[in-house]
């Protein structure tokens, strides 16, 4: 039997991938956007559901980023809903390790799993620095080393507390509902001790995500993780990424199929390949903006740009190398600063490209683009020659923009034997084939 | 005509007797389940109840093994329910103590999505020993100290849910702006126990202000009440004590708490109160009045107590779901024949529900004038 391919669906982010312009661009926060994407997944078996996680709006030279679609609901809550209206899809929740505390995140992560019937799946982050701080009580407390070893101490204390419960064996005659829960956890992170508030839920250990990409978050990951969400959405550096991934498990005593590698990526899907190739333009388009264009290009000269054109050349001036970054509260940064300023110029006069031609050009294009047919034959290639073992898909559009490949690519997957036609369990560790 | 009473239901457990759970239809662990919630909240709906609360703590609910000593956190269960009921008001109990006013703000006003306007949040104090040692803090020294720092913390929720206008989201496709940001607000709380930037990441919810419920019985939490919250649950001994109480919690509506063990004939309600009480090994006392008996009877005391001033009531059954069926069953009717309870739904948003205004944006700039 062929590997069975993993698909996710993202909910659409705060980022200039999710297509606010577009006529059929619905509510960003309505539950009803929420319900239809993660329903629509479900129709497509998809494994499951997935939130990121707000602490701060982001701001790009000290005003609020207005341009992407801005804001949206807690994560957890919605989850909840989400439970509601939905029976065998798993649902993920990006949570940060650094402005929540074990117990309580243990706690509702607990709930969730038992009001969901053993579906819920921690996406593990931290933070750093001051900015998202200034929304909690401990400010930027985590220093940028420590946040692995924040992030490791984390799991392990909440895994302490959902195994503080034995199986519930109520004697109601006796008298005797339960006398476990008590923990006690001393580390240099968390210093704590007490009872526990949830029994056992049906998975026991909620599924946990990593989504870090340097070696320290290789490393976190084959040590506890059960899937990593990766940045990885080409074929060799897929493929390398995962072997390197896969080869660390073996020192923690683990088998390489208890480590899911799932990379976060887009598609287009057209009637042909020349549609599709148009279509993916237009988004491009949309996603790139006038303004988004000189935008993205403030956050890599780290200036004031907005007296460019978009549509004119790129400026003169050499970015600012030594300035504070003028980007809040967004993970990506540029390292390279006056590097990627030299390969954009090499670029943009090479194709005599303007500002914002040369932005479509050199960032977040689409992963996959092509026909239902081309489309399912490259991800099972993925899947098949190891670059992956399956996909987060993140749309552009909300609500509507899974329904084209559920109904598209999803039944060409199934014909080809690499992806379910019937949930197989009703937890997500089931499905996921996680222990 | 007098004014129509209002009914809440109190949902904790199998019941808020603490022997409840030996003697339910059922199983101990069905509640942590979704499913019960569903169906008790239905339940409560169908009665045409104004909202229940869904009692927490931020430690276990006690941690005695002959008691139902696990519970799961109020906020998400309210949220598992939302989706699948349309009127009802829900209103979680979420601690002030130990927890990030941050996302207790973002919680409640999602909930206030979830529900499409139908969302409150009963604010609590985590005063009991060993509770910040499940966080590894010290202890609060003061009761008063716990409640200023809950004061702070409903103060920082309130402006984070004022931090976006209801208007903010744009969607300007000629400047390519999503949002006008100047109608998003830095709260710039600063006070003893934190300080909180904001604005929220969360657009303005359909209440705006979903309703701030608070639990008092003495002067301090009086105080916090009449200061911070919407709705106040109350605990009189009678209707003169009652009245007393109305007077020292000027502001919000209150709403008086009783455990309710209800039947259609009153020895088999005080029969059921005491076989639960003998399997214990004293009777069990609550913070309430416990009432045993008829829907009469009941109507017959919430009607003196409406009448020394209180605006409803949150019954706590004591044993679940029969206490509240009793409740939706034959309490209601009662009430309905004599005129003092509504007998269709009603339509809106729960503060509209309760008499609450609309909430007006502490940061909105007035209709015309220039953003500053």
């Amino acid at each position: 039997m062929p590997k069975q391919i993993i698909l996710a669906a993202h909910f659409p982010g705060v980022n200039n991938t999710t297509v606010w312009s577009d006529p059929e661009a619905g509510s960003q926060i309505d539950f009803a956007s929420f319900k239809h994407l993660a329903r629509t997944a479900e129709r497509g078996k998809f494994d499951f559901f997935f939130l990121a996680e707000g602490l701060r709006l982001r701001e790009q030279r000290g005003l609020i980023h207005d341009l992407d679609v801005v804001g949206r609901p807690d994560t957890l809550t919605v989850l909840a809903g989400l439970a509601a209206v939905t029976t065998h899809l798993g649902l993920a929740g990006t949570l940060n390790a650094t402005f929540h505390e074990p117990y309580e995140l243990a706690r509702q992560l607990a709930t969730l799993d038992h009001l969901s019937g053993g579906r819920a799946a921690w996406n593990v982050v931290t933070s750093s620095g001051p900015f998202f701080g200034e929304n909690f009580r401990k400010g930027g407390f985590l220093d940028y080393a420590d946040r692995y070893t924040r992030a490791g101490e984390f799991i392990d204390t909440a895994r302490e507390l959902w195994d503080s419960w034995e199986p519930l064996a109520p004697d109601r005659d006796a008298g005797f509902f339960a006398d476990t829960g008590t923990f006690r956890h001393a580390g240099p992170q968390f210093d704590i001790g007490g009872r526990f508030g949830v029994p056992k839920s049906p998975q026991g250990h909620p599924v946990i995500l990593q989504a870090g990409d340097s070696d320290g978050g290789r490393e976190l990951a084959a040590a506890k993780a059960d899937a990593i969400f990766s940045r990885h959405h080409q074929l060799e550096d897929g493929r390398e990424f995962y072997r390197d991934v896969k080869a660390r498990l073996s020192r923690y005593g683990r088998e390489p199929d208890s480590l899911k590698i799932i990379p976060g990526v887009s598609f287009v899907l057209g009637d042909t390949l020349a549609d599709a190739q148009e279509k993916a333009h237009h988004i491009r388009r949309q996603q790139v903006s006038p303004q988004t264009a000189i935008l993205l290009l403030e956050q890599v000269w780290n200036t004031d740009l907005s007296a460019y054109d978009a549509e004119g050349p790129l400026p003169e001036i050499d970015p600012q190398v030594d300035a504070e970054s003028i980007i809040q509260g967004r993970a990506a940064q540029h390292a390279d600063r006056l590097a990627t300023a030299a390969e954009w110029r090499g670029i943009a006069e090479q194709k005599s490209l303007s500002i914002r031609e040369l932005i479509i050009e050199v960032t977040g294009r689409q992963s996959f683009i092509g026909t239902p047919a081309t489309v399912a034959a490259e991800l099972d290639e993925y899947v098949q020659t190891d670059a992956c073992d399956g996909f987060i898909l993140v749309p552009h559009l909300t609500p509507g923009g899974l329904d084209d490949f559920v109904d598209g690519v999803v039944p060409l997957l199934q014909e080809r034997g690499v992806f379910r036609t019937e949930y197989e369990s009703t937890t997500l560790r089931g499905n996921l084939g996680l222990a | 005509m007098t004014s129509p009473l209002h009914l809440a239901v109190a949902l904790d457990g199998l019941g808020w007797h603490p022997a409840a759970w030996r003697t339910s239809t059922h199983d101990a662990a069905d509640v942590f389940r979704g499913d019960y919630w569903v169906r008790l909240v239905q339940e409560a709906e169908a009665g045409l109840l104004d909202l229940v609360t869904f009692e927490d703590t931020f430690g276990p609910p006690t941690d005695a093994p002959g008691e139902l000593n696990g519970r799961l956190d109020a906020v998400l269960v309210a949220s598992r329910v939302a989706p699948v009921t349309e009127h009802i008001g829900l209103v979680p109990v979420a601690t002030t103590t130990l927890t990030e006013p941050f996302h207790l703000s973002t919680a409640i006003a999602t909930l206030d999505y979830l529900s499409s306007g139908r969302a409150g949040w009963q604010a609590r104090v985590s005063a009991r020993p060993g509770e910040a040692a499940l966080l590894g803090r010290p202890a609060a020294s003061e009761l008063s100290e716990l409640f200023d720092e809950a004061a702070d913390a409903v103060e920082v929720v309130r402006r984070l849910w004022d931090s976006w206008e209801d208007d903010a989201i744009i969607r300007d496709v000629a400047t390519g702006r999503y949002i006008d940001r100047d109608r998003l607000h830095y709260i710039d709380f600063a006070g003893e126990f934190f300080t909180v930037k904001g604005p929220s990441i969360v657009p303005r919810s359909p209440q705006g202000q979903p309703v701030v419920a608070a639990l008092a019985h003495a002067a301090v939490p009086y105080e916090f009440a009449s200061r911070s919250a919407d709705l106040v649950f109350v605990t009189p001994s009678d209707a003169q004590d009652a009245a007393e109480i109305v007077r020292r919690v000027p502001g919000p509506k209150v709403f008086a708490d009783l455990v309710v063990f209800l039947d259609d004939h009153a020895p088999a309600a005080h029969e059921r109160r005491g076989r639960l009480d003998a399997l214990l090994t004293e009777p069990w006392q609550s913070d309430a009045l416990i009432f045993a008996g008829t829907p009469e009877q009941l109507a017959d005391l919430l009607l003196s107590w409406r009448d020394a001033g209180v605006d409803g009531f949150r019954l706590r059954p004591g044993a679940l779901p029969y206490d509240l069926e009793a409740i939706t069953r034959l309490l209601v009717p009662v009430l309905q024949d004599r005129g003092v309870f509504r007998t269709t739904q009603p339509t809106g948003s729960l503060r509209s529900r309760l008499g609450l205004p609309p909430a007006v944006n502490r940061y909105a700039t007035p209709e015309g004038a220039p953003v500053a």
